[in-house]
């Protein structure tokens, strides 16, 4: 059985710049449609300074599939693909961090377009921000919402409230 | 060697620095202000990486991340504003120790009006029902339906200005949201102080005086340093935060307490995701990204007859939608589905009784930790919720279901824990107290044995609070700086409170 910490090993000196797209597969499993929506640009952005480690990540990706289940994590169908980012993000190994950041930022792509500015993306069609339905900004790209509220009380408040409106 | 003198430094520009900065500008005393973070003008609607983030900080530790402030205003400039008295029995809690943990000359009464002229200063106001947002609207009707109240949050905002854009995590461009930069910080430098940003303390040492060393941050890249310096002062008040001020003094040659970087609390917060089905609920949703993020909340969990550890609110609250990867939607399609209904999502804060089980490793070379990208910053905090911690958190997951999940309104799961836990509520690292073990600061805030050496953020708040901590650190601040003052021999009593004078 091959430790964590040599896997991580393995994995770093994996060779640079070949794509098996493990890293899109995972994106892509984490919600489907991230690598369309921008998750690869995301990874890549300079700000982050992580893109020398990407093909590390890529090949960690791909050797614990292969332990898991005999293929490199593309290979997987989707069902596969589910179970082993469910282990690996609940995993308890030193490499967890490294799929816990990967799941963020591949997230934030297709939730809030993190490599683009929102107001731009939103009026673009991003895929993310249309499928979560986002509001469109104003034609300054702030947002506002003169409509918000149902305007009546919908609860009894705390009969122990105090004036400042605090709990005793 | 001679250094740049001041009466008084201050590091951080939150609410913690910011109230005591006015004070002592005010009383007379040369005071200059040290902030890691830029000082922000605009504050643009927009969630890209480089730009709301470089006002907020994700400071993981091992179990726990931290969302905290980092620029002139700190925590005030991208909080939701949710302004509230800490219930009467969380001053006196055990904590399982058999006696008070807080301080004996601190109690909600005795706090009380400093609470008051923290919210006349601000100021506070309790908005009206038609100002309640949808999302905070059919958190209120779940309450009613469930046979529980709902109180409006009183809110740190402008009514009036408020445009309910739902962006405050980055900052308020109306400037609606009262932050710091709109009161206690500009009458600290009408009465003269001076705010340095991208100013990073890093050590104290004393002599007959503090010597404070700081480096000079470069404003693109938090992660380079673009010049270093020191200044020194009799007075120093560390209020560089919860996750910061640990660090500062565990790096510093002062033979600081025990207590420094224990007992961190991250005030007990979890947060879960309901789906709401707009059919049971018999009326209009869709709403979760309208309005301002916090609206109502329930006390009726704050029961002081209620064992310790089993006390909570819980909260209506808004989170952009980068945290969605949190909401326990599984993977793959199942996910997708899960954000196709996004608008009809609802999330709620329950803030809880905590043990205090944070403790800091040894400090990173510099700043609050080692700083990984753009602002993500990883810290030797260590955090393990203990079964009294764990227990609370299962009370209040109850508690929400009940609510929201009563005749199929919703289902309610909490945020997956693969990065511990979150809180927003960083808090008690360096805390007030009575009992030397368990309390670095005296009930004056002084660090114990080092005179003149004062801390006022959340790191000194010495529980959790079981709501929002901004007003209670804001008075512990306010009740400080009369005794901060008074320890570099000026007169306190006199001082008006900011703008009213």
């Amino acid at each position: 059985m091959i430790s964590r910490r040599s896997l991580l090993g393995l994995a770093l000196v994996a060779p640079l710049g070949r794509s098996s797209g493990a890293l899109e597969a995972f994106a892509d499993t984490i919600v489907p449609g991230a690598t369309r929506a921008g998750a690869m640009t995301v990874l890549r952005l300079p700000s982050l300074g992580l893109a020398l480690l990407l093909p590390g990540m890529a090949a960690l990706l791909d050797t614990r599939a292969v332990l898991s289940a005999g293929r490199p994590l593309a290979a997987l169908n989707p069902a596969e693909r589910a179970a082993l980012v469910d282990e690996l993000l609940r995993s308890g190994g030193l490499d967890r961090e490294v799929y816990v950041l990967l799941a963020l930022l591949c997230a934030s792509a297709f939730d809030c377009a993190a490599h683009l500015n929102t107001a731009q993306a939103a009026r673009s069609g991003h895929p993310g921000l249309r499928h979560l339905r986002f509001p469109m900004p104003d034609a300054d790209g702030l947002w506002r919402f003169p409509e918000y509220s149902y305007g009546r009380r919908l609860a009894p408040s705390h009969p122990q409230t105090t004036a400042a409106g605090s709990p005793p | 060697m001679t250094f740049e003198k001041a009466d008084v430094v201050v590091v951080g520009s939150g609410f913690g620095g910011a109230v005591p900065a006015y004070y002592c500008a005010a009383s007379g005393a040369k005071v200059v202000v040290l902030e890691r973070g830029p000082r922000l003008t605009r504050f643009p609607h927009s969630l890209r990486l480089g730009e709301f983030t470089r006002a907020v900080d994700l400071v993981v530790g091992d179990g726990v991340a931290a969302v905290t402030g980092n620029c002139v205003g700190g925590s005030s400039v991208v909080y939701f504003g949710a302004s509230l008295r800490a219930p009467s029995f969380v001053f006196e809690r055990r904590c399982g120790t058999g006696r008070r943990v807080w301080p004996r000359a601190i109690s909600r009464a005795s706090l009380d009006p400093w609470y008051a002229r923290v919210e006349q200063a601000l100021p506070v106001e309790v908005p009206q029902w038609s100002q309640i947002a949808y999302s905070g609207g059919v958190f209120a009707a779940a309450c009613s339906r469930a046979g529980r109240t709902c109180n409006p949050v009183p809110l740190a905002v402008d009514l009036k200005r408020c445009v309910n854009c739902n962006w405050m995590l980055a900052g308020c461009d109306f400037d609606a949201k009262r932050s710091m930069l709109l009161n206690y910080l500009p009458a600290a430098e009408a009465a003269g102080a001076e705010i340095r940003p991208l100013h990073e303390v890093q050590t104290l040492t004393r002599g007959d005086r503090y010597v404070v060393s700081y480096t000079v941050i470069d404003p693109d890249d938090y992660r380079k340093v673009v010049g270093i310096g020191a200044i020194e002062a009799k007075t120093v008040v560390l209020a560089a935060g919860a996750v910061a001020t640990p660090p500062i003094l565990q790096r510093s040659a002062l033979d600081v307490p025990g207590a420094v970087g224990k007992y961190f609390s991250g005030n007990g917060d979890r947060v879960s995701i309901a789906v709401v089905d707009d059919k049971k609920l018999g009326m209009p949703y869709e709403g979760f990204a309208v309005g301002r993020p916090i609206n109502t909340m329930s006390f009726d969990r704050l029961d002081p007859v209620q064992p310790e550890y089993e006390r909570f609110s819980l909260q209506q609250i808004y989170f952009p939608a980068i945290t969605n990867v949190l909401a326990d939607t599984g993977f793959g399609d199942s996910a997708r589905d899960a954000r196709a209904k996004w608008a009809s999502w609802l999330s709620v804060l329950a803030m809880t009784e905590d043990d205090n089980e944070g403790v800091f490793g040894p400090p990173a070379p510099s700043g609050s930790g080692l700083r990984l990208a753009l602002s993500v910053v990883r810290s030797s905090l260590r955090y393990r919720p203990s079964s009294r911690t764990l227990r609370g958190w299962a009370l209040a997951d109850d508690e929400a279901k009940a609510i929201l999940e009563r005749g199929g309104l919703s289902t309610v799961k909490p945020w997956r824990d693969f990065a511990g836990s979150v809180t927003a509520h960083p808090l008690a690292s360096c805390r007030i107290g009575d009992d030397p073990r368990t309390s670095a600061l005296d009930d004056r805030h002084e660090v114990r044995g080092h005179p003149g050496l004062f801390v006022t953020d959340g790191s000194a708040v010495p529980t959790s609070l079981c709501v929002n901590p901004s007003l209670t650190i804001a008075a512990l601040a306010e009740r400080a700086s009369r005794i901060i003052v008074e320890s570099t021999g000026r007169p306190a009593r006199d001082v008006p409170l900011p703008g009213k004078g």
